[in-house]
């Protein structure tokens, strides 16, 4: 990124990047994968991923410990080469490319700042990399220290500082630099809860103002969702589901990711008949859950998943009506919340359901453990996870794996 | 109370070992003595200060002990964490090999490997002296300032590292800005170590010296026929020095230490 005369502000430098590059995504994965050593004992860290990061987005990384996150972001940053497929940095392939040609910046988990330079230093040292004048740096710097907030903070040294100012720090670092993306490998895992939901604002507010593309990675479900404009689940290296966090919390493609983003009850059955745009599966006698009939036919055997807090459970021998799928099953567990009431419901089959109840101001009956009951919910509240479990695999990999 | 008297008691009996000697050395290079002896007080002097550089073979010999061991230490630093570096980081084939070795000669008797460089030197027709001196000097350094670095090397943040060069530093930059300072107690303890290695060294450099004196090897010489109180000054100088290093390096290290803590996080 180029700099003129007096300095760029940093939201300046990213808007003239956006602007060059409208229809160019600012990263772009294409089938990539790693592999870590080599023979009988490889690790396959990142099996395949492909993804368009858009200019100026927030991007999450979203899944268990070991599911290749971290490879994937070093992979971004130049310290891991792939094993296959490329990376595009505004259309350009970076692979081969040592870090310090790329123009990307990382914080780090551990914060990584330099124990033996002070603050200001720590800031400054990509720009001195940079060869910039002493007096565009200190600019640069009491800006960047503004916009994280440790004014006056300058000449300590890091160990001086708390584990949100730390944080902060090794922000203000990356982003000073203007690079066209900033890389962030669960930067707010150190920190404790409190803090956290603070620097999660903060984050937030810090990428709104620099308009710079945040690539973040975490294994927190809530993190994800509450600061992403889009994200992908990943899973043993590959990408289960790539969308907002609405569609990922609200349709999420696989089991895997229905489990894994908040409480998912999972349901099987049979498709019994396709009924205009909807298929009727039926889970067993007397039930019926409605679906959409996308890519369904009669006799297909599926998994159909519904949220806790979409699910209505009718007490006292009421029956549902109308258009809506309707399960029934013995009350096993209530749970009392304040606000809500949480319901277990076993079914026939062994498995059991999981209820969100309001707790309104003129309740319903209340079930209690023993009653059986249905329970139904609105058709556009339940999905079908694709056969496979990663269904977002092309099909040549399917077919080499 | 009565532990803590006794303790108190302990600790002075042991530093007054410690020290007992020095502050004899020290002392008597101060004694006016008037004989070949210089082992009872025969009154104060300053004269052997003045008169420091008077025995023409003693100061000469102190002048290759001071040169030697300044050249064996710079060499030694260098070839030493450049190895430390190597084996703190890096696994490769024959590092197990490497480290056993350089145990190995640290706990191998001095005399033997003196004498085996000897032959060694022999049997390469090396004439002895000043440079052999040096060579074998800077060979029982290196093992020191090695495994002081590696130590360090290990403890060490990889990510740091990867910090520097994510901002723009070349692999060159990044050891000169980040690596290098933050190893820079260890290595400066190495140094110090061969520095006060090299400068009292007898067994080694008795073998492999030829004609060349050293200020160890002129006082062994001189013992047979009484030690001059100069030896005492010089002993008394280099020990001054010598304490000032370390302290320096104390303070150093204690400077980097509580950001080591922060990297280690
Ligand atoms: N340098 C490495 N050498 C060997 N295996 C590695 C290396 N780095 C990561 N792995 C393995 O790759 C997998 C993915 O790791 P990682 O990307 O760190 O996952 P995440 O960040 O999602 O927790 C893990 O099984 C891990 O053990
Ligand atoms: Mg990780």
């Amino acid at each position: 990124m180029t700099v003129t005369e007096g300095g760029v502000s940093v939201a300046d430098g990213a808007v003239a990047a956006d602007s060059s590059a409208q229809d160019v995504a600012a990263i772009e994965l294409v089938d990539v994968a790693k592999d870590f050593g080599g023979g009988a004992d490889s690790v396959q860290a990142v099996r395949q991923v492909d993804v368009a990061i858009r200019p100026g987005e927030f991007f999450s990384l979203l899944g268990p410990s070991g599911c290749g996150k971290t490879t994937t972001l070093r992979m971004i940053a130049g310290f891991e080469e792939p094993t296959r497929g490329r990376i595009l940095l505004y259309g350009d392939d970076m692979v081969g490319v040592p870090p310090y040609r790329r123009d990307v910046n990382m914080v780090f988990q551990s914060y990584a700042l330099f124990p033996h330079l002070s603050v200001y230093d720590n800031i400054a040292f990509g720009l001195q990399r940079k060869k910039l004048g002493k007096s565009e740096i200190a600019w640069k710097v009491q800006q960047m220290l503004e916009i994280v907030r440790l004014e006056g903070k300058e000449r300590r040294r890091p160990a001086e500082l708390s584990g949100g100012q730390q944080q902060r720090v090794a922000l203000a670092r990356a982003l000073v630099n203007q690079p066209r993306a900033l890389l962030l490998d669960e930067p707010l895992a150190a920190l404790d809860l409190k803090l956290r939901q603070t620097m999660q604002v903060e984050l937030k507010r810090i990428q709104r103002e620099v308009g710079i593309t945040f690539i973040f990675v975490t294994h927190d479900q809530n993190e994800a969702l509450t600061l992403s404009d889009r994200l992908i689940v990943m899973n043993e290296g590959l990408v289960e589901q790539l969308g907002t966090p609405h569609e990922i919390y609200e349709q999420p493609a696989t089991k895997f990711v229905a489990g894994f983003i908040g409480t998912s009850n999972v349901l099987q059955g049979v498709v019994d008949r396709i009924v205009g745009a909807r298929a009727v599966v039926v889970p067993a006698d007397g039930e019926q859950v409605l679906v959409p009939a996308t890519g369904l036919r009669a006799g297909q055997q599926v998994e159909l998943t519904v949220r806790p807090e979409k699910v209505v459970i009718h007490a006292g021998g009421e029956v549902p009506a109308g258009e809506r799928s309707a399960v029934r099953g013995t009350v096993t567990d209530v749970t009392y919340l304040g606000t809500s009431t949480t319901y277990t419901v076993s079914r026939g089959d062994e498995s059991e359901l999981v209820v969100f109840q309001q707790n309104a101001s003129s309740p319903t009956a209340a079930a209690r453990p023993g009653d059986i009951v249905w329970l139904s919910w609105l058709p556009e509240h339940s999905y079908v996870f694709a056969s496979a479990s990663h269904d977002s695999r092309s099909p040549d990999t399917a077919a080499a794996s | 109370m009565k532990r803590g008297r006794l303790l108190g008691a302990y600790t002075g009996l042991v530093i007054a070992y410690l020290c007992l000697p020095i502050f004899v050395m020290i002392l008597f290079g101060f004694n006016d003595t008037k004989g070949r002896y210089n082992f009872t007080w025969q009154g104060f002097t300053l004269s052997w200060y003045r008169h420091l550089f008077d025995i023409g073979g003693l100061t000469d010999a102190l002048v290759n002990s001071l040169t030697i061991a300044v050249f064996a230490t710079i060499l030694s630093v260098v070839l030493g964490t450049t190895l430390g570096l190597a084996i703190g980081r890096y696994r490769f084939r024959g590092k197990a090999g490497l480290d056993l070795m350089l145990f190995a000669q640290i706990a191998t008797p001095e005399i033997v490997l003196g004498a085996s460089l000897l032959s060694l030197f022999i049997s390469l027709g090396v004439p002895r002296g000043y440079v052999t001196i040096l060579v074998a000097h800077v060979m029982f350094c290196i093992p020191f300032v090695a495994i002081t670095v590696q130590a360090r090397v290990v403890g060490l943040d990889r990510s740091l590292e990867e910090a520097a060069l994510d901002l723009g530093a070349t692999p060159l930059v990044t050891f000169r800005k980040v690596t290098l300072p933050l190893i820079m107690p260890a290595v400066l303890a190495g140094g110090l170590l061969s520095f006060a290695l090299s400068i009292d060294d007898f067994v080694t450099t008795s073998f492999n010296a030829g004609q060349t004196s050293t200020f160890p090897l002129w006082v062994y010489g001189a013992s047979r026929i009484g030690v001059p109180p100069q030896v005492n000054v010089m002993g008394t100088l280099i020990f001054v020095v010598g304490v000032g290093f370390a302290v320096v390096t104390a303070f150093s290290n204690r400077q980097t230490r509580g950001g080591r803590e922060v990297g280690a996080r």
